[in-house]
């Protein structure tokens, strides 16, 4: 059998990778494509302007082509097809027979017949073709236009926002933009974001000429108005790429598109039609994932299997400009048939629309803009027909969102709801490949296809995988690595029920082999939380992270950068000039960290011990910025000064800095004390944070900042000074005993079952009676604290250490390079 | 007929308690930077070139050396890849390239590394 494919864009691409999925090797496949490139992901399209390659886009290489046995021809489009003799011709002379032809020719951007379209800085909006020339053109643009306020017609708008055109237009011809998706309120919300970023929505505009020259200068309206702007993208709708198939005779629709039944056959049966240029139903479908079924339904069909496309359900959910736009279901169904929930926050630019039957009892669709996190959950709801709570509002407020819920939910979902539209994977799928032995969403994603195409169920598959496991009794052993067949508390109890003291002691115990760059640092931090020893001490240095190993955070080039302790930001201006006059001597790159710290930059390692010997003389001591430690408690001035203060928070911050310094943890902790609720210190993003009250200290811990900022939770309020102490030493090291390697206290409490209340419980009620142990325990770490670089400065053996080469001890490593920046130097750029 | 003999110069680094037991120190051998290595565990002493070929950075004498199913291994301190001390392949990357190993021998408490150099004769 021989099957030919006329076009390689997104669809016709997978109409291959379905066939040859199908167990199928001995049909002949052969692919004209009209574009000069292998078929590649256009839904991401203008990704292209925001850094990725043409061949990041590709779905597949030339080698999958070859390796699945498809002969693929490239920029060679078919001109026409003789039906009689079941051949089709190309525009480069090739003739080819056929037993099965498919036909996934796409669309073309409608243009509409506005006077002076045709005229230079005019662009359409669909291949990478277009957008190299928009790009070149977009160059000098001070204004740009683009004509359609749809899906296409918005990711246009970010491609002039990612050209940096300074001014862009969206025109839209409806009262609303996404006319298709979303409502008039919805819109309001959408424009607004719009606005901020600088583009402006022009509703209810019919374009009646392009001005200019021989250039566009700008865009006339009926109504008489019009805008300046020296390029226009069109986007206002696609027309199906029907004339091949006009030119052979088959059936189209009256207004295009290439009709075809539930099979995807044209009026020809062995003539297939797919994707955008296909009318299935009255219905042309401008989206990627009914073409993708209709992939699958044409090859099912053309193997003798028995597969049929119903229509599809046009729910969508897209991160527009930085916007999360969804709809789903029926989005506007007539007023009498459904009542509407609505929830809308100006401020947030957050809208909200669901549709439900009059008696309440079932969903029928809805809109979601600015935050669409509930999407796949309300989309699941609507397909499949699920019972809605007692009160419905509760599905727009999202009132129980931790995770139980959201897995009680998906074990609710039947096992043939799909989950993955674009590749049509249902729950049932997804959950057999875990009962199969599957555990990670990478393997699941390989063995189903789930959340390769958008993305956008992966957080449902997560869900569905840890839920499948749990029924099924399943534990995955939290082990550390081959090494270790413990998890980190575990080990954490082994050792100190043993006194262990170095790493050799431990594996020796407890382990096998001889560690690795996993384990090592993990057990090196859990002897130092215990037993708070010099960590270079007892062989222990070579089991150290590369940075605890040299006291110092290894930068480019290979040099190090020193963070001198300076508790609660607070220094004198002696010891200011002594920072300065180190940092002139070994010629350091000086800058202020995010901690109220200074950093010395571009240290050689054999000056490491000179550079300390000259801090801790004038009374410095480690910061341990190399460490998973406390790093630093931030202050604001307080009282002594601040006319609002309502303690001296600089005090505090000291008194707090010293207690915990040096403390080695999971992973690094970071604190600061506020003087009033004015909240300078920004104590709420700490792992642990206090804020002066009238009465006394609020106590808030947990929080983070980083990539996935967490605002602390409050643990306590109005206690004073000794108390905040207190429950500040049990919530640490209830942390460092019970935490996974490398886990901030933010990630830790959302693993913690019971959450904030058991936690609040643990640490103020002493619910597990171990508050006093917890209290001991971090009494002995105090009272054995030492500065490391003064112990390391004081002992030649140690300072042997710090020089790059062992048989030359007094030369520095050639090959490091600075180059000069703003007066200072930098290090040299890397390959 | 071409035949290639390779023979192996023997360079003097240090004397063993100069490295530290499971670490990695840099040696200076005219102008290349060679990482040593010594697993005290098994005994077992490794060389390489210091030069990460990931960022060009002559790092990996301070990374940290370990096992994978008992291939001795070292983790560059950068970015963390990880090279057998065996074949100086890149184990965490494939595409990543190779590092060069040298051989080493301990006479008495000296180490010595093994330097190739390639004759042809024809």
């Amino acid at each position: 059998m021989k099957v030919i494919v006329i076009g390689n864009g997104m669809v016709g691409y997978k109409f291959c990778e379905k066939l040859r999925s199908m167990a199928d090797t001995g049909t002949e496949l052969i692919v004209f494509g009209e574009e000069p490139r292998p078929a590649y992901d256009r839904v991401h399209l203008t990704s292209y302007l925001d850094g990725k390659t043409a061949d990041d886009l590709l779905l597949a290489d030339l080698q999958w082509y070859k390796d699945n046995n498809i002969i693929l021809h490239t920029g060679d489009p078919v001109t026409r097809i003789d039906r009689h003799r079941k051949t089709v011709h190309t525009l480069d002379g090739k003739a080819e027979t056929y037993d099965y032809l498919v036909m996934a020719t796409g669309s073309a951007p409608f243009v509409p017949p506005v006077p002076g379209i045709h005229k230079k800085g005019v662009f359409v909006y669909r291949t990478i073709e277009d957008l190299d020339a928009i790009r070149a053109y977009a160059a000098n643009a001070k204004a740009g236009i683009v004509i359609g306020g749809g899906l296409l017609g918005l990711e246009a708008a970010k491609a002039l926002l990612d050209l940096q055109v300074p001014e862009s237009f969206v025109v839209e011809f409806s009262s609303r933009l996404m006319p298709r998706q979303i409502d008039e309120q919805g819109s309001a919300i959408l424009e607004n974001k719009l606005n901020t970023l600088g583009i402006k929505v022009l509703t209810n505009r019919n374009s009646s000429e392009v001005l200019g020259e021989n250039e566009v200068t700008g865009l006339a309206f009926t109504d008489g108005s019009s805008v300046n702007a020296d390029i226009i993208i069109v986007s206002a709708g696609i027309k199906p790429r029907d004339e091949l198939a006009l030119q052979a005779g088959l059936t189209l629709g009256p207004r295009g598109g290439i009709l075809v039944n539930d099979r995807m056959q044209t009026s020809d049966p062995e003539i297939f039609a797919i994707g955008e240029c296909a009318l299935h139903n009255q219905m042309i479908y401008g989206l990627v994932a009914p073409g993708y079924d209709m992939a699958a339904v044409a090859a099912a069909t053309i193997l003798g299997e028995e597969k049929a496309f119903t229509g599809f359900d046009m729910s969508t959910k897209l991160k527009l400009i930085g916007v999360d736009v969804a709809s789903f279901g029926d989005p506007f169904p007539l007023p009498h048939t459904c009542h509407s929930i609505v929830f809308e926050d100006r401020f947030t630019g957050v809208y909200k629309r669901l549709n439900i039957t009059p008696d309440g009892t079932r969903l029928l669709g809805g809109i979601l803009i600015g935050d669409a996190a509930d999407y796949n959950m309300l989309l699941q709801t609507t397909k499949n027909s699920m019972p809605l709570p007692a009160n419905p509002s509760e599905l727009l407020t999202g009132a129980k969102k931790d995770g139980d819920a959201n897995s009680a939910a998906v074990t609710g979902l039947p096992d043939d709801a799909i989950i993955c539209s674009c590749e049509s994977v249902s729950k049932g799928r997804i959950c057999g490949a875990v009962t199969a032995g599957l555990e990670t969403f990478d393997d699941v994603k390989k063995a189903t296809k789930a959340g390769s195409c958008c993305g956008g169920c992966a957080p449902m598959v997560k869900d569905l995988i840890t839920a499948t496991m749990k029924a099924e009794g399943r534990y995955i052993r939290n082990v550390i690595c081959e090494h270790f067949a413990y998890s980190r508390q575990e080990m954490l109890d082994l050792i100190k029920v043993k006194a262990l003291r170095s790493f050799d002691e431990v594996i020796d115990a407890y382990g096998h082999g001889d560690g690795c760059e996993v384990c090592k640092p993990v057990v090196a931090s859990i002897l130092a939380s215990l037993w708070n020893e010099l960590i270079l001490d007892k062989g222990n240095d070579t089991a150290q992270d590369s940075n605890d190993r040299y006291l110092a955070n290894i930068q480019k080039g290979g040099t190090y950068s020193v963070v001198p302790r300076i508790p609660g930001g607070e220094i004198t201006p002696e010891k200011l000039i002594v920072i300065g006059q180190v940092a002139v001597k070994y010629n350091l790159y000086t800058k202020i960290t995010g901690g109220q710290r200074i950093d010395l930059f571009g240290a050689h390692l054999s000056d490491l011990p000179f550079i300390w010997e000259e801090l801790i003389e004038a009374g410095f001591e480690s910061g341990h910025a190399y460490g998973k430690a406390l790093r630093t408690v931030k202050s604001c001035v307080g009282s002594t000064w601040c006319r609002f203060g309502l303690h001296d928070s600089v005090s505090f911050a000291i008194q707090i800095e010293e207690r915990y310094r040096g403390l080695r943890a999971p992973h690094k902790i970071k604190s600061a004390v506020s003087g009033c609720i004015r909240e300078c210190a920004e104590a709420q993003s700490k792992d642990f944070g206090i804020i002066a009250t009238e009465k006394g200290w609020n106590l808030y811990v947990c929080g983070n900042g980083g990539s996935k900022p967490q605002h602390a939770k409050l643990l306590a309020s109005d206690i004073d000074s000794e108390t905040c102490i207190k429950y500040i030493d049990r919530f640490l090291m209830f942390y460092i005993k019970t935490a996974d390697p490398l886990t901030r206290t933010a990630t830790w409490l959302n693993k913690l079952d019971g959450g904030m209340d058991y936690l609040h419980n643990v640490v103020v009620n002493d619910s597990l009676g171990i508050a006093a142990e917890l209290e001991a325990a971090m009494q002995n770490l105090v009272d054995h604290y030492k500065c490391e670089w003064k112990e390391v400065v004081e002992s030649p053996e140690l300072r042997k250490r710090f020089s790059h080469f062992i048989n030359a001890p007094e030369e520095k490593d050639p090959t490091v390079k600075f180059e000069k920046m703003r007066d200072q130097k930098r290090a040299a750029e890397w390959k | 007929m071409s035949v290639i003999e390779t023979s192996i110069t023997w360079f003097y680094a240090c004397n063993t308690t100069d490295v530290p037991t499971n670490g990695g120190v840099c040696v200076k051998l005219a102008e290349e930077q060679i990482a040593l290595y010594y697993f005290a565990r098994r005994n077992e002493w490794f060389a390489t070139q210091n030069m990460c070929p990931h960022r060009q950075q002559m790092a990996l004498s301070r990374g940290m050396t370990g096992t994978v199913k008992d291939e001795p291994k070292v983790a560059c301190p950068f970015h963390k890849k990880t090279f057998s001390l065996l074949d100086g392949r890149c184990i965490s990357d494939d595409a990543e390239s190779s590092i060069t190993v040298y051989p080493v021998k301990v006479i008495d408490d000296r180490v010595y590394i093994g330097i190739a150099k390639e004759l042809m004769e024809v």
